[in-house]
């Protein structure tokens, strides 16, 4: 069934990855220097990678739109970490967290590079640690774990609220180091353009400098792109405002497939929309389901307060529906559950796209116990609200506070409101085995690619792939590829391919400043925004995706007739910037519609209504769709479908339940 | 060696500077309140004026105050170095600018206190230790020693005068208030149990130090000391 | 959906780019809702300015969730506006009332200068890090991260220096437009931890002469950086600084 090569080694599956690196060519010390590696993307993957790459002696060059290597958006990450390290002796396991992995992923996963990446976790935490990164610790000095995303065992290791953070700044430190010895040159608030490609192969990128709007060219033997995820393309998304998937884009018309686009991860609790004004969405972390109860009144369209709601006219619809599971349901079944519930007319708050994440319950629970520890029984009730609330604060407190900031509301008093947002995008450019994409040379890493979270990702995981990637995956894997091209002296970038890439780079640019619409570059992506939301979000089905596919075209006709971009190319110009970014999130989107209409069956953060069990719940066709659907651009944004079958050789494919 | 040379011209060697002579200058006022809070005796100025003969006199104190003289005006020239410095540091200055919302008054305004002192400390040594070291003081008390009270109740006869060193210990106050604690924290010396001890030791020697000075003409103004 | 009406006047800085000079514009906005934040509000200025074909103003900004460190606006006098431990992202119109006037300006410092607008250049921090602010371990060179146990105490104070998120309004707000807060963040950070030993006396010599070669002014303990930073990075970690700086440059034998 596949007509594309993953270059999985042989062998075992857990021997592969230990084989294939002690077996990897390598290259020798003096023919690094000389080879030239470009990388887009300073987060995580790319920062990791750029570092590890010029410690072994290549000569890097890093890209980032930013105006540091420290702001990518990895740094947002709150939650965690997972690796297999056992620390806790509750019975981790390189294996444990594998298959924690493709399950969570819903069997839509590479077997190989789920294992590679789970065997690669551990090392991530060793070197992170020796960069001075302050992960949490206990009292015994040893680092401490908890647990995440609904696993049995505790793997997740973190630093506050602020892991991703404490990460991106280690791998930035390394990168830093590697800059102040002159080894990777940085290029901040550079965004690439355009893949080179000579004989084929990636051979450089077209950038511009966003200060000057000058744009360059630079050389590279092989290409790493390590941009990001395309979550914006929802306009509202818990992203940057930044984010885009600009680089991948251009890699895939250049010949990259672009892999399962349609699976988006939308988060459950999020700070809901307050108006039309709102740039973004605000996560709140997950571990608040485990204290808050989510209902929604009984009654329709019910506009008392939350206070004046007695308990016996509320809706604990996940408790209601899934009793084994309740407020602890993966994110996609408490995303869909709630909205099912606003789109019935049940929603709370001015905007009715919420649902209540209400602590009374659990706050009281903690208040009776601190009472009884302190000697007080039967304490009356605003004595346990009021233990109870310092228990609540210690363990929250500073989501507490932020929630307050950006509400204007105290959830200490009312219930937060929360409502679902995209989060992450599974889906990305397809890569082998090596993180190679389909062009020779150019590579993908972290959540740009689409190689490790199958159709959902597992909390605490997307930092794991990213410096999995970028420390210990790419730096091995690329060799395979460079050894080879030692012979290869730099190009020089008068090269025709440079001078005709360049011309199609300006060329884009020049359109959008001349086209002198009436609409900012905004308006036509909130539009883009609302159609994909509505028609290819939390649930997706036939009739709309069809319509979505339609409304997109025309969006994009309009777009490019009607833009008004202000300004001119050669200076500063964030509108410029902006609208090329949603040119490209134009042309995602359709293929996003294309593939989730492709794929007939639910799976993970793709939920088609027409393929649900009688009780509404995924359901999965693994007979005709295990495989990753990795689709080639051709002219006039159109797209061409190729297979990778999915062998499941370790594990048995099972359905999920959380009854 | 250069080492020492390129600590003490770095942005925190400066700092050292400012530190370690502002310190020298805090010990020094000890001393100088010390003796000076001896008119408080109200024994004619007998007990001072012995007092201020062993410090005209003594060799080590002669000495210290060549060391003194070289740590204010390297005390002095450091600042003005440094605002030059962090004036080119802020070339175009803010339209609005609310300092007060993020510190004290006197923080911000050390080189103000400072300019003030340094005319207060010209008129001091003009009025007190000129006389005594050069000009000479012409009367002599019942001990035999050079009558500096007489000449100090002299000189705080003038109203304006006293007003004029009033307010001037306000400043002191101030500027101790923030140099004294600043010190500390310049150096380094700084430990989550003792900074309580030494900020509010900070406060008292500020207070007391500035009190002591300016009670003095105006104990001798009001007659409270005779 | 929650309609705006407040109305404000904004005084903006408008400067072309680091060639030419800048002056404050005025700008009057109308139908701004308190629940937007402060970005947001900047959103609806853009948009309308756009609508009219003017030039939009343009501001440093990314997550807008308070973690990046990119968004910098001096706000009435106060780097990232009037609350306190928040970044302009998260300051939302509620804490403004109906008919203020809002003056919005870059950083100021000589080591920061403007790019355009609101945006100003703040690579002088990167220049800093890349001087000394790592711990030199290449990729695979890690022992087991439980082979080094480290005192709850110390790796949550490193853990809050580390909470630093380099947007500037240290060096913004200071008098002096000093970087010492910025700088000791990361030195504190490292020294507190048995990993950042090593290194600890030649980090702290390296960093603090790039960071007096950037231009940044000298620190004379106002605090207002404490008090202003938007995580709330201790003054502690100054002394730090400095008390380290003093080991290296008179007790250490190692001279960078």
């Amino acid at each position: 069934m596949s007509d594309i090569n993953s270059n999985i080694p042989e062998g075992e599956l857990t021997s592969k990855w230990t084989k294939y690196k002690s077996s990897v060519p390598l290259v020798n010390p003096s023919n690094k220097r000389t080879i030239e590696v470009i990388i887009v993307g300073s987060g995580l993957a790319g920062a990791s990678a750029a570092a590890t790459l010029a410690e072994m002696g290549y000569k890097v060059k890093c890209f980032c739109f930013q105006d540091s290597p420290r702001r990518a958006h990895s740094i947002a990450a709150q939650g965690g970490i997972n690796a297999a390290k056992n620390y806790q002796n509750d019975g981790d396991s390189t294996y444990r967290l594998f298959y924690d992995t493709i399950k969570g992923g819903d069997y839509r996963a590479r077997e190989a590079n789920v294992h590679r990446l789970a065997e690669v976790s551990a090392n991530i935490i060793d070197q992170c640690v020796a960069q001075g990164v302050p992960l949490a610790r206990e009292y015994g000095g040893l680092l401490d774990n908890r647990s995440f995303g609904g696993t049995q065992v505790q793997r997740t290791f973190y630093a506050a609220g602020q892991t991703g953070q404490q990460l991106l700044l280690g791998a930035y430190s390394a990168l830093e180091r590697q800059i102040g010895m002159g080894k990777v040159e940085m290029y901040t608030r550079h965004e690439m353009l355009e893949v080179v490609k000579i004989d084929g192969k990636a051979r450089g990128i077209i950038a511009r400098n966003l200060i000057t709007g000058e744009i360059e060219r630079h050389f590279g033997h092989a290409v790493v792109l390590g941009t990001g995820g395309y979550g914006n393309v929802f306009y509202l998304s818990t992203n940057a405002m930044g984010s885009n998937v600009t680089a991948a884009w251009k890699a895939h018309k250049q010949g990259a497939y672009f892999a399962n686009p349609c699976y988006t991860q939308i988060h459950p609790t999020c700070i809901p929309v307050s108006g039309d004004h709102q740039s973004k969405l605000t996560l709140m972390s997950e571990s608040l389901r485990n204290d808050g109860r989510i209902w929604v009144p009984k009654k329709k369209d019910d506009n008392r307060k939350a206070s004046e709601i007695p308990e016996d006219e509320r809706d604990y619809y996940l408790e209601r529906r899934y009793p084994a599971f309740g407020n602890l349901v993966p994110r996609d079944v408490a995303s869909r559950a709630a909205k099912e519930r606003c789109d019935a007319g049940y929603g709370v708050g001015a905007s009715k796209l919420a649902v209540y994440l209400d602590f009374k319950a659990n706050t009281e629970r903690y208040g009776r116990i601190e009472a009884s520890k302190s000697g007080i029984h039967n304490p009356d009730k605003e004595t346990c609200m009021r233990l109870g609330t310092a228990v609540i604060k210690e363990k929250y407190g500073n989501l507490f506070d932020m929630y307050a900031q950006i509400t204007g509301e105290n959830p200490y008093e009312t219930p937060m409101r929360i409502y679902p947002a995209v989060h992450y995008t599974m889906g990305g450019l397809w890569v082998d085995y090596n993180l190679m994409t389909s062009v020779p040379g150019l590579y993908c890493t972290g959540e740009a690619n689409f190689s490790d979270h199958g159709a959902n990702r597992l909390g605490a995981s997307a930092l794991m792939q990213g410096l999995a990637d970028g420390y210990f995956v790419l730096p091995y894997t690329i060799g395979a590829y460079l050894s080879k091209e030692i012979s290869v002296k730099a190009i020089p970038t008068d090269h025709p391919a440079f001078v005709e890439a360049e011309e199609r780079a300006k060329g884009i640019l020049n359109k959008l400043i001349n086209i002198k619409g009436t609409k900012s570059v905004d308006h036509f992506h909130k539009r883009l925004g609302h159609i994909m939301w509505e028609k290819c979000g939390m649930a997706r089905n036939e009739k709309g995706l069809k319509e979505a596919i339609e409304e997109i075209r025309a969006l994009r006709a309009e777009f490019w007739s009607n833009v008004r971009v202000p300004g001119v190319v050669e200076e500063l110009n964030p509108e410029l910037e902006k609208a090329g970014r949603v040119a490209d999130f134009i042309e995602l989107g359709e293929l996003m519609c294309i593939d989730a209409l492709n794929r007939n069956e639910s799976c993970g953060g793709h939920f088609r209504e027409e393929y649900q069990t009688e009780e509404g719940e995924a359901l999965r066709d693994d007979e005709n769709f295990a495989y990753v659907a990795a689709w080639e651009f051709k002219e006039g944004v159109n797209f061409e479908l190729h297979k990778e079958e999915l062998k499941f050789e370790n594990i048995k494919v099972a359905q999920r339940s959380y009854k | 060696m250069s080492g020492f040379g390129n600590a003490l011209s770095s942005s925190i060697g400066r700092k050292y500077v400012m530190g370690v002579t502002g310190i020298f200058l805090i010990l020094f006022l000890i001393v100088h309140a010390g003796i000076n809070s001896l008119i408080f005796l109200d024994d004619n100025g007998l007990t001072f004026n012995i007092g201020a003969h062993f410090m005209a006199t003594n060799w080590i104190i002669r000495a210290g105050e060549y060391i003194l003289f070289i740590g204010l005006l390297v005390h002095i020239y450091q600042a003005v170095n440094l605002t030059i410095q962090n004036r080119k540091a802020r070339p175009e200055n803010y339209a609005v600018y609310n300092g007060s919302a993020n510190s004290k008054w006197y923080s911000r305004s050390m080189g103000l206190l400072g300019t003030l002192l340094l005319i207060f400390l010209v008129i001091h040594l003009k009025d007190f230790w000129v006389v005594s070291r050069f000009t000479g003081i012409p009367t002599v008390d019942a001990n035999g020693h050079e009558d500096l009270y007489a000449v100090m109740r002299e000189k705080f006869q003038d109203p304006v005068r006293v007003v004029a060193y009033v307010l001037l210990m306000i400043s002191l106050c101030y500027h101790l208030l923030h140099g004294f604690a600043s010190a500390f924290q310049t150096m380094g010396w700084n430990h989550s149990k003792y900074n309580g001890i030494i900020k509010s030791t900070s406060v008292w020697y500020s207070i007391i130090i500035s009190l002591v000075f300016a009670l003095m003409p105006i104990a001798v103004y009001t007659h409270l000391i005779d | 959906m929650s309609t705006g009406n407040m109305n404000l006047t904004l005084k903006v800085w408008r400067q072309k780019n680091n060639k030419t000079k800048g002056a404050l514009v005025d700008y009057k906005l109308s139908g701004i809702s308190p629940d937007m934040s402060f970005l947001e509000m900047f959103d609806v200025l853009n948009e309308d300015l756009i609508t009219k074909g003017e030039e939009p103003v343009v501001f440093d900004h990314d997550c807008r969730e308070g973690i990046c460190g990119m968004c910098s606006m001096f706000i009435n006098g106060r780097p990232h506006g009037p609350k306190d431990l928040v970044t302009t992202c998260q300051l939302h119109m509620r804490s403004f009332k109906d008919g203020d006037t809002i003056v919005v300006e870059p950083w100021r410092a000589a080591a920061f200068p403007v790019v355009k607008d609101l945006t100003v250049d703040r690579s002088a921090f990167d220049r800093v890090i890349a001087a000394g602010g790592f711990i030199s371990v290449n990729t695979g060179n890690a022992q087991d991260a439980n082979n080094l146990p480290i005192p709850k105490m110390k790796a949550d104070a490193a853990f809050e220096a580390a909470a630093c998120i380099g947007c500037g309004a240290c060096v913004a707000t200071c008098k002096n437009a000093s970087a010492m807060l910025f700088v000791s963040a990361k030195i504190s950070q490292l020294a507190l931890l048995p990993q950042g030993q090593p290194e600890r006396y030649r980090r702290v010599q390296s960093m603090v002469a790039q960071m007096d070669a950037e231009g940044f002014g000298n620190c004379t303990n106002t605090g207002a950086c404490e008090a202003e930073c938007p995580k709330g990075i201790s003054l502690e970690n100054i002394a730090l600084m400095n008390r380290d700086f003093a080991s290296a440059k008179f007790v250490s034998e190692e001279t960078v």
